[in-house]
Order: structure tokens, then C-alpha cells, then sequence
């Protein structure tokens, strides 16, 4: 009989912050977590003094390789002044900074700690993007690099396992893509703030300028069609289905659920967390799921005593788009094979029953691998405060939102819930 | 052969030797492909070989035009991509490898279910020489 899992005691967010993502060649990891953190302490309604911070857990992917420097730990500790604290880098590829969250958690809940910094960074933009990809295929298991898989050729695979199964296409892909870049320009964080159709815009402006034929796409899935606009990666993954490179650093200050009306009337509670681990490609005995998506939610649903329909809304792993949809059905949101009908029919837009990536996504508001988890809380957290501006999910009573967060090809997965009470 | 640890390099020299070879838990019987030390299904540690015949069908597959370093040095890339796939063996593993004889350049057409069978690539030179195992319908 498995047992329950609990937290001894509570947690709250009662801050955060998160750069600006994109390509900043000339600033590094320090300059954007000190953005994050300057963000995290002007957020804290009731303010705070760092000296009270008991200890510091950041992700962080490949920044031994990304900037040939490895033990961040004291280098962060020495840019937010908070030496001799304890600071943790942890490791989980694209879901390093969510396991700092889950090690902060932790350490609250077990009454070590009263006052926790998380957060993460990745500064992706010092290398050639040939250079990126070799790095992050140190996070795909060895036996599919040894075969030839790239990253995104991994997730392809899974795509045509999924569509064989369930009869879904490549067309139903450009609904996530479509979808995900409608809520880009409502991010001021955005990576790439522009729809689809803006891009095409962007395009024809240019073959204006230069003088060459203008393309006539007759909508946006005709313009995703196009290998001249979306040119192939690894099939059927494409271009507008794989997220950017980025830099760009997260975090959030994490308290004692009986000191956080300390800080802030609005605290935002953690209500169930979870983590699981996968196999590789070989050995997974179904390549439409992921094994530990669905270990993390389990967890995490049973801590909260919450279910999927209870989510109002939530953050999902979209490294690429075929992972969306999957994730959406591991999730509990949705049955399986029916997550891609689901986002044809708008289920999954800002204004659907169940809004999807709100923040855009990885998609569009960039991935920086080592802040993505906690910058994916950081979204969750600003929706549950109300505080998201024209992204805002426009439901009555929002209480109750999620974040999914996935490292390598599926080796690592978290499913967090946030609550307000 | 029995002497071989149930590893991954066991599993390379085999393929060298132009055998696939896996592992086979002696108490449940579990099979692994690459072997496996440790047995997934009862955890039990006693194993014996057991030879792949190489026959399956194509489980998942993906057409690579962005190759990385390794893949770019055999000429793989935007205008030549290459194919990947999942192949589940009639033996009920599953294998990652490369898939020969289909148009990498229409991906649309290849079909997941399409039985394969093994054959073997040689690459590189003397201490270099690799082998590497491929499917092809
Ligand atoms: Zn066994």
C-alpha cells in the first residue's frame, strides 16, 4: 500500500522574479539572476531583507559547458551578498530549476529552514547554435545519441508513435504552435512576442523591401506548411514547433506557511508536488506517454488531494509541440489521444476551459534550460495573484493552477500545483 | 562469450562481431537489449546471453536535416537527411537505430509498422572502425 505523501509543514510564494528572455550576448548569468532577484525582492508586498534568507537551491543545466564554468553555488552566493548561507546548485536538465524548487520545499517542510531562495539560469547565447545543440544532446540518453538522435529527433519519433496510434497529423501540431504564439505578444517576457500572423507579416515586409516575390499564404497553417517559412528539423518536427535558444535567469522566494502573511496578505501555497524519472526511447514499454509526467502528477494530485479537473489552468512542457499534447494527457487534463482534439477545438486557449501555456510557453517566451522550471512557477504564481495583465486567464474565483516541467528527453519530469487560499 | 559482462560494451563488441546480443533475467526472464546487470522487472542480478534475430517492425522514426557533428562527418544534413527509428523486435524489445533504404527525404511516406530487419554498417578504420546497427524494410 503506497502511502500518502506530506508535507510536515507548508509552504508559500510570497515573491518572485524573471528576466526579460532572448539572446543577451553581451551580459552573463550573474547579470540575469541579479535582474531575477531584484524583480523577486521589490515583489515582496510586505518587503524583506535578504540577510534572512537561510538558504539559496539553483538549477542550472550546462553552464559548465554553455560558459566552461562549473560550482555556481558560491558564485551566486557571493553576487546576492548572502555568504555563508548554504547555496545548492541542482541538475535535472531542462527541469534543473524546478528540482531547486521541489529541494527549497523540502527544506521548509522539514523545519530546517524558515526562508528559502530558488531559482535558476542558463546563459545558452556564448555558443554557436551547433555548438547548443551538441550541449543539450548531453542531456538525451546516451543510447539514442549513439543511434543518431538528435533532440528534437526524439520528440519527432514520439510524434509519429502518437499519430499512428491515434490517427493525429502534423496538421494538428500547428494548433499548439498557433495557440502558444497568440498568447506570446501578451507577455512582456517574451522571447518572440509576435502571433503567427505577425511573423508572416514580418516576412512579406521583408520580400517588399528586398524586392523579391511576396509569398501568399492563405492563413497560418498554410504559412507552417510552407518548408520555405518552417523549413524541416527532425520530422515531423519543424522549426515553429521547437523552442528557441535563450538566456535568462528565475526565482522565487519561498517561506514557512506560518510566517507568510509576514510578507504578503496574498501568499501563494504550494498544494502538491511531484517528481518522477523515465526511461530512454528502447526501454519505455509506451512511447506516447511519459512515464514520469505521470509519476510526478500522481504524487502530486494525491499530496493535494486535488484532480486534473480541479486544475484551473497550468504551464506544460512544450520543448516542442508534439510534447504538449502529450503532456496534456499524462497530466489527467485530457484522455488519452484526445489532447490534440482538444486544442483544435480552443480548449486549451487563454480564454478555453483549460488555458495552457498562458506565458506563451517555451515556445515563445523562450527556454533558457536551467531557469525554465521556476520561471514556469513564476507565471503560475503572477496568474494566481491576478497580476498578469492582458494574459490575464479571465476566470472568476482562480485558485488553483499548475506547472510542468521536463528535463532531457523525459528522464526527468515535475508537476507542481499552487494554490490560493 | 558467457564470460562478457552484461554491459554496453559487451553489447558493442558483439555488434562488431555482427551479433545483437541482450541480456535474459534467469529468474523471470525478463529480456534486455542492450543487456542489463540488473534485471527491471524483478530486480533479480543472475543473467544469461541471448541472441537478437533481427527481425521486427518499425515502432517510430524521425527524418534528421539538422545533424549533429558526428552525423554532419558522413554528409548528413539539410539536403541529405537521415533516418532514425524505435524498431520493436519480434522478441518484444525495443531497439533505437538507424533505418536504411527509405526516402529520408519524404518522411510523410514511411510508415510506422513497417517490418525491418538488421543490417550491419561499418564505419571508420582500424582502433576507430565502428559498427553500427541499422533496419531496413
Ligand atoms: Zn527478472
Amino acid at each position: 500500500m503506497p502511502k500518502r505523501r506530506k508535507l510536515s509543514r507548508g509552504v508559500a510564494v510570497v515573491g518572485g522574479g524573471l528576466t526579460k528572455l532572448g539572446l543577451f550576448k553581451d551580459r552573463n548569468c550573474k547579470d540575469f539572476f541579479a535582474e531575477a532577484f531584484a524583480e523577486m525582492v521589490g515583489s515582496v508586498d510586505k518587503g524583506f531583507d535578504p540577510k534572512e534568507i537561510d538558504a539559496v537551491y539553483i538549477g542550472n543545466f550546462s553552464n559548465d559547458f554553455f560558459v566552461n564554468q562549473a560550482h555556481w553555488g558560491p558564485i551566486i552566493a557571493d553576487l546576492l551578498g548572502v555568504v555563508p548561507k548554504p547555496v545548492t546548485r541542482t541538475e535535472g536538465a531542462c527541469a534543473s530549476s524546478a528540482l531547486a524548487f521541489r529541494e527549497g520545499v523540502l527544506a521548509i517542510a522539514s523545519g530546517l529552514y524558515d526562508i528559502v531562495l530558488v531559482g535558476g539560469f542558463e546563459q545558452m547565447s556564448k555558443r554557436t547554435t551547433e555548438e547548443v545543440a551538441e550541449g543539450l544532446a548531453m542531456a538525451a540518453s546516451p543510447y539514442e545519441v549513439a543511434a543518431g538522435y538528435t533532440f528534437p529527433g526524439v520528440f519527432g519519433a514520439m510524434a509519429t508513435a502518437y499519430f499512428a496510434k491515434y490517427g493525429a497529423t502534423r496538421e494538428d501540431l500547428f494548433n499548439v504552435t498557433i495557440k502558444s504564439h497568440n498568447n506570446a505578444p501578451l507577455n512582456p517576457k517574451a522571447q518572440f512576442p509576435m502571433t503567427i500572423r505577425d511573423f508572416m507579416n514580418a516576412r512579406i515586409d521583408r520580400c517588399r523591401k528586398k524586392g523579391e516575390p511576396v509569398p501568399e499564404w492563405k492563413d497560418e497553417k498554410d504559412f507552417l506548411r510552407d518548408p520555405g517559412a518552417n523549413p524541416p528539423v527532425a520530422w515531423p518536427m519543424h522549426l515553429f514547433d521547437c523552442c528557441p535558444i535563450s538566456d535568462g535567469a528565475s526565482c522565487l522566494l519561498l517561506v514557512a506557511e506560518e510566517i507568510a502573511r509576514n510578507f504578503t496578505d496574498d501568499p501563494i501555497y504550494v498544494a502538491g508536488l511531484g517528481q518522477g524519472s523515465g526511461y530512454s526511447l528502447h526501454a519505455k514499454k509506451d512511447l506516447t506517454t511519459y512515464e514520469a509526467t505521470k509519476y510526478a502528477a500522481k504524487e502530486a494530485y494525491e499530496m493535494s488531494g486535488l484532480t486534473p479537473k480541479d486544475i484551473q489552468f497550468s504551464e506544460v512542457h512544450d520543448c516542442f509541440s508534439i510534447a504538449e499534447i502529450v503532456h496534456m494527457e499524462d497530466l489527467g487534463f485530457f484522455k488519452p489521444g484526445e489532447a490534440y482534439k482538444a486544442v483544435a477545438e480552443g480548449l486549451s486557449r487563454l480564454d478555453g476551459p483549460m488555458p495552457i501555456n498562458t506565458s506563451g510557453g517555451l515556445k515563445t517566451k523562450g527556454h533558457p534550460v536551467g531557469a525554465t522550471g521556476v520561471a514556469q512557477l513564476y507565471e503560475v504564481w503572477v496568474q494566481l495573484r491576478g497580476k498578469a495583465g492582458r494574459r490575464q486567464v479571465p476566470k472568476p474565483n482562480l485558485r488553483i493552477g499548475a506547472a510542468h516541467n521536463l528535463g532531457g528527453t523525459g528522464g526527468t519530469c515535475t508537476f507542481t500545483i499552487l494554490e490560493r487560499r | 562469450m558467457e564470460e562478457r559482462p552484461f554491459n554496453d560494451t559487451s553489447y558493442e563488441q558483439f555488434l562488431k562481431e555482427l551479433r545483437i546480443m541482450g541480456s535474459k533475467c534467469k529468474k523471470c526472464g525478463a529480456l534486455a537489449l542492450p543487456p542489463r546487470p540488473i534485471c527491471i522487472s524483478c530486480f533479480g542480478g543472475e543473467m544469461e546471453w541471448v541472441e537478437f534475430k533481427g527481425r521486427g517492425r518499425l515502432a517510430a522514426f524521425t527524418s534528421i536535416t539538422v545533424a549533429p557533428p558526428y552525423m554532419a562527418k558522413e554528409g548528413f544534413g539539410r539536403n541529405n537527411p537521415y533516418v532514425v527509428g524505435v524498431v520493436e523486435l519480434d522478441e518484444g524489445v525495443k531497439t533505437v537505430a538507424r533505418i536504411i533504404g527509405v526516402d529520408a527525404k519524404n518522411p510523410s511516406q514511411i510508415k510506422v509498422g513497417t517490418p525491418l530487419e538488421a543490417e550491419f554498417l561499418e564505419r571508420g578504420d582500424g582502433p576507430e572502425k565502428k559498427t553500427i546497427l541499422a533496419f531496413k524494410p
